[in-house]
């Protein structure tokens, strides 16, 4: 009974968040911590098998598709709270408090007694006397029900089938397409440089540089270039007056030039490598630039 | 099973409870430091070496370092959630060996309480241990998703994907184990080995088939798609630094071993000894079982590190067809065959020594076939090789000569030209 009391309020607590939690992760996980404890309460009752398979099928694989799914669709939208059917919220909570009142009613005419029969049916053991059950007397059901599953599932991929019109080009057909490009169009074959590279920065709206100190255009991903971001203010021809722009600590270490964060703050780095900018917390860098950064994960 | 389980005073469970844990951290810092030297060799390399002797001591001095770096929380993690993922990966990873046993009946010393070397037991002990590994996924899926990043978000995605596909292959595969023991039950099956001996050889495609899923649950090399450091970074845990990227560490070091526990258990006989140590008399008695059964599981860890060290990362589309359309269809053609076997010969109607021949009749076919030399393709009327057909470079096609003239033809001609 201890655990019964111990596990009751967590599950409740559990349910409440499923309901009530705005995030659909934050739900599941709710969800999957209410589907352990139940598990734990068939444990108490003497039901190891129902205690494992309870774990496996529900938490180990329903829940886990269900985050699968999540994650897919995007899980950092927060569902809107605009009714979408008129008056849904309304008969929502009459039909639950209609449900509850029946509930509560039914539930307190019940009277319980002694369970009786549990030592006859584990005779052998829980999971022999469970398979004599489904394997014996209730075969029929189980294999019905085991059909109905694979109908439902086999429907669901022809409804989600598309057909493939033409071949999917293999992987040597896609290395002759990309040698002909080159043939044709001079197009590189291989891979596009990195970014910085040959720069004294390794972030990716640092461009390369050639031999010759000019930034390679193509090491940068076209979106931040197409937004402006792309930093490369900081190298000039001369290695000397790269160097004093990144090592002083002054107004003059220009190495925003197009960039919306201005370095203003008296952090020195301790190595070249990182920029100082990015590693400040969320809360000294100026207002201005936040909603940006937000912009930049929703897209 | 004995008696004993979940009837034990109470200090005796905490003891036990206790060797668990010290053997399981003890067993991974050695595992780092094997999979180091293991693979160091491989590539020509020595590997850790100064720290202790051997080098022991490199990966106490590095998980040292590890819990002292800085702390960081991304801008966009889900703080709750980021903190709590590598604690739901690392605690179901101890709580599977509480079925894992090391050894038969034996007298605690300086007492003269008797107890098995196992923590419990229960009917459907291997269940539970898939039970827990799969609730340890979620600290991966949840991690990836909390870190608030692309690519630590694609590796959790990855690794849900994976982790259900390759828990069906792994369930099927103990099917036939179950069947052939009688129980779940991780101690009585390996009593049951005692009588029939290893369950490797009768079953030993189920063997096989569990070996590939166990490298597929663990998120090990070939199967590191989760992690895969060349597309994804480092994956789920990516944004994870300090303490908490320890925790992922520690969990997939105990999974890797957890998984070669069971395999030992389910497979090669469990704690008992070898054949041919076990002819010696007390082999299967007091502690020297806990030796036999961590040189198994040692045997599974260097087969990681060996697959590791030798094997590139699958493709991800490769890897979820090999798991759907060619491990899970044949376990359960597999199981098909074990259960008319099993039927057939507890009715009596097959003699085991039948089926020993049969497949000892097949072996030798296959082996035989192997020699009888192939029949070449006919010869492709060999043609010039053009290093620049279609105006661009060619190279010669496998096996074939890069042909003298056709190369040097046209580079003379350029430089006439």
């Amino acid at each position: 009974m201890t655990a019964f009391w111990l596990l009751a309020p967590i599950m409740v607590v559990a349910a409440l968040g499923v309901v009530l939690s705005r995030k659909a992760v934050h739900s599941a996980l709710c969800l999957a911590v209410v589907m352990i404890s139940l598990a734990m309460m068939y444990a108490m009752q003497d039901a190891p098998f129902l205690f494992v398979v309870q774990i496996i099928v529900y938490t180990g694989a329903i829940m886990m598709l269900f985050l699968f799914v999540l994650m897919l669709v995007g899980v950092d939208k927060t569902d809107s709270l605009v009714e979408t059917i008129p008056g849904q919220r309304l008969a929502a909570a009459v039909v639950g408090i209609l449900f509850g009142f029946l509930v509560v009613t039914v539930v307190a005419q019940t009277t319980v007694g002694p369970v009786i029969g549990l030592g006859d049916a584990n005779a052998d053991g829980n999971v022999h006397g469970l398979a004599r059950l489904l394997f014996n007397r209730y075969v029929f059901v189980f294999e019905a029900t085991s059909a109905l599953l694979i109908t439902a599932a086999l429907g669901a991929m022809v409804l989600a089938h598309r057909e493939r019109l033409e071949p999917k080009p293999t992987q040597r057909e896609l290395a002759l397409q990309r040698m002909q490009r080159y043939a044709e169009h001079g197009e590189h074959p291989g891979n596009l440089p990195t970014p910085g590279v040959y720069a004294r920065h390794n972030a990716v709206d640092v461009p390369a540089l050639l031999p010759d100190g000019s930034p390679a255009e193509s090491s940068t991903s076209k979106t931040l270039r197409d937004r402006g971001v792309v930093r490369d203010g900081a190298f000039s021809g001369d290695v000397a007056v790269t160097l004093r722009k990144l090592e002083s600590d002054g107004p003059e270490r220009g190495v925003i030039e197009s960039a919306p964060i201005s370095v203003t703050g008296p952090r020195a780095p301790k190595d070249g490598a990182a920029h100082p900018a990015d590693n400040r917390p969320a809360e000294d860098r100026p207002a201005d630039d936040r909603p940006a950064d937000d912009e930049v994960t929703d897209r | 099973m004995s008696d004993l389980f979940g009837n034990e005073p109470w200090w005796v469970v905490i003891l036990k409870a206790l060797c668990v844990f010290v053997v399981l951290v003890v067993f991974t810092l050695f595992n780092i430091w094997f999979e180091r030297r293991v693979v160091a060799r491989m590539q020509h390399r020595v590997g850790p070496n100064v720290w202790g002797p051997f080098g022991l001591l490199q990966s106490l001095a590095d998980g040292v370092k590890l819990a002292l770096k800085e702390e960081i929380f991304p801008k966009h993690a889900h703080k709750v959630v980021y903190f709590v993922a590598p604690v739901i990966a690392t605690i179901p990873a101890f709580l599977a060996w509480a079925v894992i046993p090391f050894g038969p009946e034996v007298t605690i010393p300086f007492t003269d309480t008797r107890t098995p070397l196992q923590l419990t037991d229960m009917p459907v002990a291997v269940l539970y241990i898939l039970a827990v590994t799969s609730i340890g996924v979620y600290g991966i899926v949840l991690g990836g998703w909390a870190s608030g990043s692309t690519y630590a978000l694609l590796g959790g995605v990855r690794s849900s994907a994976q982790m259900i596909s390759y828990e069906v292959a792994m369930g099927l595969s103990l099917v036939a184990v179950f069947i052939y023991a009688g129980s779940m039950s991780t101690s009585e099956i390996v009593a049951a080995q005692a009588a029939d001996g290893w369950f490797a050889l009768p079953l030993l495609p189920s063997f096989i088939i569990y070996m590939i899923a166990m490298v597929g649950e663990t998120n090990r090399a070939p199967f590191d798609l989760p992690e895969a450091e060349g597309e994804l970074v480092g994956g789920f845990h990516t944004e994870y630094s300090s303490l908490k990227f320890a925790l992922f560490f520690l969990a997939e070091y105990i999974n890797m071993v957890t998984v070669s526990a069971l395999a030992t258990t389910l497979f090669l006989g469990g704690w008992r000894a070898p054949w041919g140590i076990s002819q010696i008399d007390g082999a299967n008695e007091g502690y020297w079982p806990v030796l036999w059964f961590l040189g198994k599981t040692l045997l599974f860890v260097f087969l990681f590190i060996w697959l590791r060290g030798s094997l590139p990362r699958m493709r991800y589309d490769q890897f979820m067809k090999f798991g759907w359309k060619v491990l899970i269809p044949v376990s359960l053609a597999w199981i098909v065959v074990v259960c008319v076997m099993r039927r057939l010969i507890t009715d009596g109607d097959l003699d085991p020594t039948m089926i020993l021949i049969i497949a000892g009749v097949v072996v030798a076919a296959l082996l035989v076939v192997q020699f009888i030399p192939e029949r070449r393709a006919p010869e492709v009327a060999e043609t010039e090789h053009d290093a620049f057909a279609g105006g661009f470079p060619v190279p010669p096609m496998p096996g074939r000569e890069p042909s003298p003239s056709g190369a040097s033809s046209s580079r003379t001609a350029e430089k006439e030209a």
